[in-house]
């Protein structure tokens, strides 16, 4: 939020509807609901009530606590962790579309530890938890290296590395020992030990509400704690600002580079992890990229890359995905509401722009009419 | 202030649009309804969950989807599809399903089977089905394709059609359900031509387009002129080299001959959206079973696809067989045993034969 604020300067003294205008998180509102309204329009074209439809979708998400368990906890811890992965690195001046394979390679590597390993669930928990970070650490560092040793865009890199990643699983989940039986497309299920899983708790809630939560809102929290309040934080968004201008001030930005590279891996493929601890048990051959990365950028922009922000719209996004593919529409209009309110919020700063220049101009017409 | 305006306007406009559509939307509700408590039965009502695949699949999902509008249609039930983006979605579709108080919950595909065991003994009241696979609990029934039985038609043609009596099988993979197709097509190529050679080939991946286009071509290299495909991408190079060699290839699952018109002479059909179709039927009526359920050609469920590349004699044959399987005059082996027993060892063999 401070970056964007400090773009608009000029906001003091203007009126208060102005003020709210400037404001980021109206912006964010007022693309969410411009949305929806692109999405009604959507539906209507697709032949579909958007009253009906949309009233379905709020039912279907707040209808029940087990519904609402479902939307707000199973769906959106791992948006939540994508999120922060992909706003950490927005943050610090990198865009990393490898959540998707960090996010993958995280998952795996919390099912070979969670199936090979037998342990009491006190170690065996952290132990695959740990795996699993460190999985999506490394695979950020490898990324980091080829950028710095060798100049390799990290976009390009980052986009092959989710194949990687893909084809990875694949063929791991393929392996003999890892195969549940031959013939089969899917791995052995995990140790019960290594299950995270918390539903016994009560049975209002839906089958498969994990302990991930917690540690997407502590991973919230500790991003934000070191964005805004350390000294590697205030380096790394330095870089992020304005690289040259970081370097001149003497901050080692290779090395904030590679930092964020493998913060934010760690923060993808910790969801994967969860995934996979508390979830699915298992891994399948994949069919086609899952996307938990790639909409991590989604839930990150409608955050506008504020790691408390990205809480908010990962509760967002992980309802809407619940609900979308339960209302009585395609559920491709939920994927279209959210291009449209990513598209919106792009081009808020083109609106508040224009809304800028309208308001000078009525104030110097105020001021020619005396 | 006209820029403004025009905002405005146009922001009034979407409004104006919204709720127009809002109206003509909401106008055949309450006619549905009305349509509904004519038919027999206004209550009873089935979902399908779909893998991962997609609603969207061209297979599977779009086949079992077309199957429940026609029990909409013919039968006047509801139905409803809820689409599977990820493993995780499978659970959380069946809970919701049930919680609109669905009926029949039909789960395509095997990738349900974990899901589907924890939730049916939850729920002994409503009805699960799933597609290839089966669940061990009283109200699961599993949908199951007499594949052996398509794949003899399809084995018969391949043999009938083949000039060098050499002809081919990729398979995408092993395992029982896979076999059957195996054992089919071996039983009916060499009922049709004893003396038949069959190369056999298991790509082990159902992906891999390049690696079954190569194993093709290879097997057309060692003369065979008619090869049988269960591979699913993979098989798609199968078709492509047939196409490039101008020689013949089978597709299966649906009729394929529109990936190729002058190459795919015949199709092994697993018609799946009938199979969907009378399980809903039996559920309707409290007839649906639970077990498994054979689905096969005297409920025209399998068959094969007819082509005008197929020459008459072919089809005669190809109709003699399959009214003789219908009559039980014919048993297609459906086990290794069997198939050894009847066809003698050493002709397929899960492992060696085909990884050649």
């Amino acid at each position: 939020m401070s970056s964007k604020k400090s773009s608009a300067p000029s906001t003091l003294g203007r009126s208060f509807w102005q003020r709210v205008l400037f404001h980021n998180m109206s912006d964010t509102l007022l693309a969410i609901v411009l949305g929806f309204l692109m999405g009604a329009l959507a539906l209507v074209i697709a032949g579909y009530s958007p009253l009906t439809a949309y009233g379905k979708l709020f039912s279907v998400i707040f209808g029940s606590p087990r519904n609402m368990s479902y939307s707000f906890i199973e769906f959106a811890s791992p948006y939540i962790l994508t999120g922060l992965s992909v706003a950490f690195s927005f943050k610090t001046g990198i865009f990393n579309i490898g959540a998707e394979g960090q996010y993958v390679v995280g998952s795996v590597a919390a099912l070979l530890v969670g199936y090979f390993i037998h342990a009491p669930a006190f170690i065996h928990i952290p132990l695959c938890i740990f795996a699993a970070i460190l999985a999506g650490v490394l695979w950020g560092a490898l990324v980091g290296i080829l950028k710095l040793r060798f100049g390799t865009n990290e976009i390009l890199c980052m986009i092959m590395f989710n194949w990687i990643a893909y084809y990875l699983s694949n063929y791991i989940v393929n392996l003999r020992p890892v195969l549940s039986a031959p013939g089969k497309t899917w791995s052995h299920t995990i140790q019960d030990t290594a299950k995270i899983t918390i539903s016994g708790w009560s049975s209002l809630l839906s089958n498969k509400v994990h302990a991930g939560i917690f540690l997407a809102l502590a991973a919230a929290l500790a991003v934000y704690y070191i964005l805004y309040k350390t000294t590697l934080g205030f380096r790394l968004k330095a870089v992020g600002h304005n690289i040259n201008g970081a370097k001149f001030a003497g901050i080692p930005t290779e090395k904030a580079t590679m930092i964020t590279l493998m913060i934010s891996g760690g923060l993808a493929s910790l969801a994967g992890g969860l995934q996979v601890l508390g979830v699915t048990y298992k891994i399948s051959q994949f069919a086609g990229q899952e996307g938990y990365g790639f909409q991590g950028i989604t839930v990150a922009l409608i955050a506008s890359s504020h790691p408390l922000g990205v809480i908010l719209a990962g509760l967002f996004y992980g309802a809407m995905k619940f609900g979308g593919t339960r209302f009585d529409a395609p559920s491709e209009i939920v994927d279209i509401i959210m291009g449209c309110i990513v598209f919106f919020i792009a081009i808020s700063g083109l609106i508040r722009a224009n809304i800028q220049r309208l308001a000078e101009r009525r104030d110097k017409h105020a001021a020619n009419d005396p | 202030m006209k820029k403004l305006f025009a905002a405005l306007l146009s922001a009034a406009m979407l409004l104006s649009l919204v709720s127009c559509g809002g109206d003509t939307a909401t106008s055949p509700a309450p006619s549905a309804p009305a349509a509904e408590s004519e038919s027999v039965s206004s209550t009873f009502k089935a979902a399908m969950v779909t893998d991962v695949g997609g609603i969207n699949d061209q297979s599977y999902n779009s086949m079992s989807w077309a199957g429940m509008q026609k029990a909409h249609d013919e039968l006047g039930i509801d139905v409803k599809y809820y689409e599977s983006k990820t493993d995780a979605d499978y659970e959380a579709n069946m809970i919701t399903a049930i919680d609109e108080g669905y009926n029949l919950i039909i789960c395509v595909g095997y990738l349900m089977v974990d899901a589907l065991s924890e939730i049916a003994p939850q729920y002994p009241d409503t009805k699960f089905a799933i597609i290839d696979a089966y669940v061990d609990e009283p109200n699961v029934t599993g949908i199951n394709f007499a594949s052996e039985q398509c794949s003899y038609l399809v084995g018969v043609l391949a043999a009938q059609m083949s000039q060098t009596g050499n002809i081919g099988l990729v398979m995408g993979g092993t395992g029982d359900a896979m076999n059957l197709f195996a054992f089919g097509y071996y039983a009916g190529a060499l009922d049709t031509n004893p003396d038949i050679a069959i190369q056999a080939y298991n790509a082990n991946n159902y992906a891999d387009v390049a690696g079954g286009k190569s194993a093709a071509l290879h097997m057309y290299a060692n003369d065979a002129d008619v090869v049988y495909q269960v591979a699913g991408s993979t098989g798609l190079g199968v078709i492509e080299a047939a196409k490039e060699k101008g020689l013949y290839a089978i597709g299966v699952e649906v009729d394929q001959s529109y990936l190729a018109p002058e190459a795919v002479i015949t199709s092994a059909l697993r018609l799946i959206d009938n199979a969907v179709l009378q399980v809903c039927q039996a559920a309707m009526e409290d007839t649906l079973e639970g077990g498994i359920s054979m689905y096969d050609l005297s409920n025209n469920c399998v068959g094969y696809a007819e082509t005008d590349l197929l020459s008459a004699e072919a089809l005669s044959a190809v109709q003699d067989a399959q009214a003789k399987i219908i009559s039980g005059e014919i048993k297609v082996p459906r086990t290794n045993d069997d198939f050894v027993a009847k066809y003698g060892a050493g002709l397929y063999t899960l492992d060696e034969a085909l990884n050649g």
